[in-house]
C-alpha cells in the first residue's frame, strides 16, 4: 500500500528524475524524446487492463474497453513513431562512417 | 484460472524492472549514439509489464481485453508505420491524446465502481461508516481526489490533443476566436471543477454522489480541452502538444496512485516532469511564454502598426543561383518546414554534396524550432542522410553569417525574418532568429509570395542582397543540381 508521504516521496523523486533526464538533451533529440516519453506514458495500458479486469457492470466494461483500446494505441503508435525517428539517426551515422 | 500465491510479488517485481527500464531508456534516448537502443530498452520494459498484468489475481474480461489490445495495437502500428516523417508532430499529438483518454477512462471506471458500491451499502444497510469504508474498497480521500484530478487532466489532454492533431493535419486551419473567449473558457473550467468537487465532497463523506454530477464533470472537462485549444494558432501547436504530453503523464501518475500501481506512478511522473521542462524549452526557443501561448492573441491586432517594408522582390533563376554557389567559398543552407513539406531534403543534400565535391564549405543552419518542433528538422535531415557535423545550431552559426558568401534559405520564413530584431510592433519581435540577412548574398527558394506560418511579412525577402528563386522546393532543388552538373559538363 502506498500512502501519504511515501507517495509524495515517489512523486517527488520521479519528477526530479524526469527533469534531470531532459535537461541534458541536445536540441536535435527533442522531438524523438518527446515521442519517447509519449511512449512511456503508454504504461497507462497496464492501468486500463486492471480497470477492465475488475469491471463488473456493462457500463464499466464498455468504458474499460475504450480505455484499453486507447492505451494500446498509445503504446503501439508511440513505439513505432519513436523507433522510426531514431532509426534515421542510426542510418545517418553509419553512412557518415562509411564515407570516411 | 488459479495462480500461485507468489504471483502478485512477481508482478510487482516486473513492474519495478519496467520502471527502471523506462528511466534507463529515456536516459539513453538523450544521446544520439545510444538513442535507438534506448527505445528498445523501454519497449522491452513495456512488453514485460503488459504481459505480467494478465497474471494479476482477479482479472476478468480477458476476451474483451485481448480483443481491444489487438485492435488498438494493429491500427496504431499500421498508421504509425505509414505516416510521412513530416507528419510526426501530429502523430505524437494523436497518440498522446489516446493516452490521456485512457487515463480519464480508467478514472471513470474506478469512480463508477466506487459509487456503485457506496450506493449499494447506503440502500441496504443502516448508516455504518465502517461498512461503507469497506464497500468503497481502496478509495480513501486522497485516492478519490487524485482520481478526479487525473480524470480532469486526462480528459483535457484527450480532446485538446485531438484538436491539435486536427490543426496540424490541416483539417482545421482556422483559429476560432470570439469575444470574451477567455472568460467563457474560464467559466467552463470552473463549472467542471465545481461539479467534480461536489461529487468528491460527497464521496469523501461516504455518501454516494449523483450520476448527473459525474457525467457533467466529464462532459465539461472534455469540452474544456476543446475550448482551450481552439484559439491557439498552428505555430504554437508544438508547445501545446508538449504540454498535453506532460498532462497525460500526470494523469497517468494520478490514476496509477488510485490503482496502487507503482509502474504507472513512476513512469507517469517522469513523463510529467520531463514534458513540463520540454514545454518550457520549446516556448523559450520560440520566445513565447506559456501563458502567452495559451491566452495570448497571436497575430490578432498590432498588424496595422507594423512597419512598412521598403524594397522589391528580386527574382533569380536556378542556373544563376547554382553558379553563384558553385564559386562561393562558404555556403549556409537554411532549411525550414517548407522544405520538408516539398520533400526537398534529398535533392538539397544531393546539391550540397556536389558543392562539397567542388570544395565549397557547406553548413546546414538549423533554428531551434525549424520544422514544427525542436529537433524536427534534424530528424528530417538525418532521414536524407546529412551527417551531424555539417549541421550547426543557431548559436554556433549566427556569428559566422557575415563571412558566409551565400545563404540558401529553403522553406524557412519567420525564423529568418530580421523584423524580429528591428520592429517592436511585430508579433515576433524578440524571437531569436538566424542572422541570414548578414550573409553576403541570400537566395530564398519559395513557392510564391505568401507569408510565413505566423502570417508576417518578411523583410529579408526585400533586402538588397536577397534574390528570390520561385518554385516548388523539390523542383527548384532539382534545377540547382542540374545547374551544377551542366557547369561541369
Amino acid at each position: 500500500m502506498i500512502t501519504g508521504f511515501l507517495a509524495l516521496y515517489i512523486f517527488m523523486l520521479a519528477a526530479f528524475t524526469g527533469y534531470e533526464i531532459i535537461s541534458r538533451v541536445p536540441v536535435i533529440l527533442h522531438t524523438p524524446l518527446m515521442s519517447g516519453s509519449n511512449f512511456v506514458h503508454g504504461i497507462v495500458l497496464v492501468g486500463a487492463m486492471v480497470a477492465l479486469g475488475h469491471a463488473r457492470t456493462s457500463i464499466e466494461i464498455a468504458i474499460g474497453v475504450v480505455a484499453v483500446l486507447l492505451a494500446a494505441g498509445n503504446v503501439a503508435g508511440g513505439y513505432v513513431v519513436t523507433e522510426r525517428m531514431l532509426e534515421m539517426f542510426k542510418t545517418s551515422k553509419s553512412e557518415k562512417s562509411a564515407n570516411k | 484460472m488459479t495462480l500461485p500465491s507468489y504471483m502478485p510479488t512477481i508482478v510487482d517485481a516486473i513492474y519495478f524492472i519496467a520502471a527502471v527500464l523506462f528511466i534507463w531508456g529515456l536516459k539513453r534516448m538523450s544521446s544520439p549514439r545510444t538513442a535507438r537502443r534506448g527505445i528498445v530498452w523501454a519497449g522491452g520494459g513495456m512488453a514485460a509489464a503488459i504481459i505480467v498484468t494478465f497474471f494479476l489475481p482477479g482479472i476478468h474480461n480477458l476476451g474483451w481485453m485481448i480483443g481491444a489490445i489487438v485492435v488498438g495495437v494493429v491500427i496504431s502500428w499500421i498508421v504509425g508505420r505509414r505516416v510521412p516523417m513530416t507528419a510526426m508532430p501530429q502523430m505524437v499529438a494523436l497518440f498522446n491524446g489516446m493516452g490521456g483518454g485512457a487515463a480519464a477512462a480508467i478514472g471513470a471506471v474506478e469512480l463508477i465502481r466506487f459509487n456503485v458500491a457506496l450506493k449499494l451499502v447506503t440502500t441496504t444497510l443502516p448508516v455504518q461508516p465502517q461498512a461503507q469504508a469497506t464497500a468503497a474498497g481502496h478509495l480513501g480521500a486522497t485516492e478519490l481526489t487524485l482520481a478526479f484530478v487525473g480524470v480532469l487532466i486526462g480528459a483535457v489532454s484527450f480532446t485538446g490533443s485531438l484538436i491539435a492533431f486536427a490543426k496540424l493535419q490541416g483539417w482545421m486551419d482556422r483559429r476560432f476566436v470570439f469575444p470574451l473567449q477567455r472568460w467563457v473558457n474560464l467559466a467552463i473550467f470552473i463549472a467542471a471543477v465545481v461539479c467534480g468537487a461536489l461529487a468528491l465532497a460527497a464521496g469523501i463523506e461516504g455518501h454516494a454522489f449523483a450520476w448527473g454530477l459525474l457525467i457533467a464533470f466529464f462532459a465539461l472537462a472534455l469540452v474544456f480541452g476543446i475550448a482551450m485549444t481552439l484559439p491557439i494558432g498552428g505555430a504554437d501547436m508544438p508547445v501545446v502538444i508538449s504540454m498535453y504530453n506532460a498532462f497525460t503523464g500526470l494523469a497517468v501518475a494520478f490514476e496509477g496512485f488510485v490503482l496502487q500501481n507503482e509502474a504507472m506512478i513512476i513512469a507517469g511522473m517522469v513523463v510529467g516532469a520531463a514534458g513540463t521542462l520540454l514545454t518550457q524549452l520549446m516556448a523559450k526557443a520560440m520566445n513565447r511564454s506559456l501563458g502567452n501561448v495559451l491566452f495570448g492573441n497571436f497575430g490578432a491586432g498590432g498588424g496595422a502598426a507594423q512597419q512598412e517594408i521598403a524594397g522589391a522582390l528580386k527574382p533569380i533563376d536556378a542556373n544563376d543561383a547554382a553558379v553563384m554557389m558553385a564559386y562561393a567559398e562558404r555556403v549556409a543552407i537554411v532549411p525550414g518546414y517548407g522544405m520538408a513539406v516539398a520533400q526537398a531534403q534529398h535533392k538539397i543534400w544531393e546539391f550540397a554534396k556536389l558543392l562539397i565535391e567542388r570544395g565549397v564549405k557547406v553548413k546546414f543552419a538549423i533554428h531551434p524550432v525549424a520544422g514544427r518542433m525542436p529537433g524536427h528538422m534534424n530528424v528530417l535531415l538525418a532521414e536524407a542522410g546529412v551527417p551531424y557535423d555539417l549541421i550547426e545550431d543557431m548559436d554556433d552559426i549566427n556569428p559566422e553569417f557575415p563571412n558566409i558568401d551565400v545563404a540558401l534559405v529553403i522553406g524557412a520564413n519567420d525564423v529568418v525574418n530580421p523584423v524580429a530584431r528591428t520592429d517592436k510592433n511585430s508579433p515576433i519581435y524578440g524571437m531569436p532568429i538566424l542572422d541570414v540577412a548578414k550573409a553576403k548574398n541570400v537566395i530564398v527558394i519559395k513557392r510564391g509570395r505568401g507569408k510565413g506560418f505566423a502570417g508576417i511579412e518578411n523583410a529579408l525577402f526585400y533586402a538588397d542582397n536577397t534574390r528570390m528563386l520561385y518554385g516548388d522546393g523539390q523542383a527548384a532543388a532539382g534545377e540547382l543540381v542540374t545547374g551544377l552538373k551542366t557547369l561541369d559538363a
